[in-house]
């Protein structure tokens, strides 16, 4: 009872943050340049999350999350322009392609480990930037125009959804069958999970998100082209999964949250923004190679004195 | 007679990326880490030997000579810097580590000078030979002899030095090499070196050939000599050479085709096949996992 009731007070407290937010975009408290600001950022937290998935709690590096986020925003940029079908339709369609790319790319290459599979990774998702970048039907390099769909609603539900689907399954058996397979892989084999099984599934289920994300990020900027999804947009992906901590899903939220702010203060010093970015990534694995949260969450934080009667993951 | 000439032209290409594959190769042998600022180690080779060619007037040996001695002391200051408190770390930190060096050099880069590609000076006489008739130019057959030559002097070093025992003692067992009295920092950083040297080298001979460079130049190179060192076998040196003459041979006849803009993907395609089927690579062999 208790738990159900926790997650109904998040709920509505979600409900009451798009509320407000909604509220002050159509009362004209937040102008243009901030709502953008909040989408950009729901993008960002999405595709944090849904990375988070795969490296932070499966324990698989993928450094080629820009592909999947390549492959819903074209699908879904298609599905609009092309089709003529509705946003909410084609959002779908593009993060469902996302996640069967995913499949496609995670059953060979999960066989892999630790930097091959890093490795493996980039290289498909180069692959699909490549094949985008040799399509003339989606624009080749000039790229593709679309029109501006997302609003704040799309963001915020899509977030929502992404954010209520990873908490769950990260606390469901299956969740706890990604962690073992985290933590030693050898020894997950041994207690009868199937590690394969599991890390496909991670694996596409991150793809299927970070699909629903690049429908959103394409039908934002009125423009795709190939070299936005290229290496730096993996990157910058995976700092905020490094910096937030690998394994905590509210650290990768903070994380692209701030980020994603300094970064629109920098937009104007791109290479300053690089650089820093860059210095974040190497301090923060030199002297906390944690990340800020390490693998605890921030309720976590709110729990002194409170002790629960077993069976709680989180609880050191 | 047309393959011939696209043939010389794989190799040329293919012994630059064999050099930097070399570099890749020879440091994940020994620390297990894959320096991701191996390609642009490469890229500030390209720049010192520009600047040495444009401002100080040399020739394309000494520059060549200057790029490798300063992009040996680069290597081996990052690796100070950075890599060295990551000996005992988890693989990803290392790895993400090292994506960082890799972005903060060339973004520096950026910041310092500009991003604005720079035209390289004709340093080397450029005549075209009729070879059977195949046109083969003088400059391929330079760079060639370049790399292949300096592909001796590291088949020398590693074999017939002390620091080259001492190399493969340390990639052998680090603990072992330690306990016989080796000293494992500084051969760990004459591996930087040496390889960073042969990115430099690799450097001024790509600004020699493709005659335009820039600060993000070193990016899909890098990456490339990646898959060369991987088909070759990673951590084994004749690997590195055979796979970046491969990866050369292949692009170059991928692009002959007619299929050039697939190049990029050409080598990644090898890549992923490489690492489903043999992740060993070529050369290497099969190794037991333990529990």
């Amino acid at each position: 009872m208790k738990k159900s009731k926790v997650f109904w007070m998040y709920f509505v407290a979600a409900i009451i943050v798009y509320a407000v937010i909604q509220g002050m975009i159509t009362g004209g408290q937040l102008d243009q340049y901030y709502s953008n600001l909040l989408i950009l950022m729901s993008i960002n937290v999405i595709l944090a999350v849904s990375l988070h998935l795969v490296i932070g709690i499966t324990g698989q590096f993928s450094i080629g999350h820009a592909g999947f986020l390549a492959v819903g925003a074209y699908i879904s940029a298609i599905c609009t322009m092309k089709f003529d079908l509705p946003f909410f339709a084609a959002l779908l369609v593009g993060a469902i392609v996302a996640s069967v790319a995913g499949l496609i790319v995670g059953i060979p290459s999960l066989r892999l480990k630790g930097d091959y599979l890093a490795i493996a990774t980039l290289g498909f998702a180069e692959i699909i930037r490549i094949i985008f970048l040799n399509t003339d039907y989606v624009g080749g390099a000039a790229g593709m125009p679309i029109n501006q769909l997302t609003t704040w609603t799309y963001a915020f539900f899509s977030l929502l959804l992404t954010v209520v689907v990873i908490a769950n399954f990260t606390k469901s058996r299956h969740g706890r069958a990604c962690v073992a397979v985290r933590e030693d892989e050898i020894a997950a084999d041994a207690m009868g999970i199937n590690t394969t099984y599991y890390k496909v599934v991670a694996f596409a289920l991150g793809s299927f998100f970070a699909g629903l994300a690049g429908g959103l990020f394409s039908h934002q900027f009125f423009l795709i082209q190939p070299t936005q999804f290229g290496f730096l947009k993996s990157f910058d992906i995976l700092i905020y999964v490094v910096l937030g901590g690998l394994g905590s899903l509210s650290g990768a939220i903070i994380a692209a949250v701030l980020l994603t702010m300094v970064s629109m203060y920098l937009t104007d010093f791109p290479e300053t923004r690089m650089i820093i970015y860059s210095l974040v990534l190497i301090i923060v694995m030199l002297y906390r190679p944690s990340g800020l949260m390490g693998t605890k969450e921030i309720t976590d934080y709110f729990k002194f004195g409170k002790r629960s009667k077993g069976g709680n993951l989180d609880d050191k | 007679m047309e393959w011939v000439q696209q043939l010389v032209n794989g190799i040329s290409l293919g012994s630059i990326y064999a050099l930097i594959a070399l570099g890749y190769t020879m440091v994940y042998g020994i620390i297990k880490l894959i320096n991701f600022a191996h390609g642009d180690v490469f890229m500030i080779g390209a720049f010192i030997g520009f600047y040495a060619i444009s401002g100080w007037g040399l020739g394309f040996f000494p520059a060549l000579l200057i790029a490798m001695v300063a992009c040996a002391i680069f290597g081996v200051l990052v690796e100070r810097i950075a890599y060295k408190r990551l000996r005992n770390a988890t693989r990803i930190a290392a790895l993400i580590t090292a994506i960082g060096v890799s972005l903060f050099i060339e973004y520096g880069m950026i910041f310092i000078r500009g991003a604005q590609p720079e035209a390289y000076p004709d340093v080397l006489s450029n005549k075209t030979f009729n070879f059977f008739g195949a046109n083969i130019s003088s400059q391929s057959l330079m760079i060639l002899s370049v790399s292949v030559g300096l592909m001796l002097i590291l088949q020398f070093i590693v074999h017939k030095t002390k620091i080259g025992k001492a190399m493969r003692a340390v990639s052998h067992d680090a603990e072992a090499a330690k306990l016989m009295g080796i000293n494992v920092d500084n051969t760990i950083s004459a591996t930087f070196a040496i390889g960073s040297a042969l990115a430099g080298a690799a450097g001024v001979i790509f600004g020699v050939y493709y005659t335009k460079i820039d600060p993000l130049m070193g990016v899909i190179p890098g990456v490339k000599a990646f898959v060369a060192a991987v088909l070759g076998g990673i951590g084994i040196i004749p690997g590195a050479m055979v796979g970046g003459m491969v990866l050369g041979v292949v692009e170059t006849v991928v692009s002959a085709i007619g299929f050039s803009l697939w190049r990029d993907a050409a080598a990644f395609v090898i890549l992923i096949l490489i690492l489903i089927f043999r992740p060993s690579g070529i050369f290497g062999k099969n190794t037991r996992e333990k529990v």
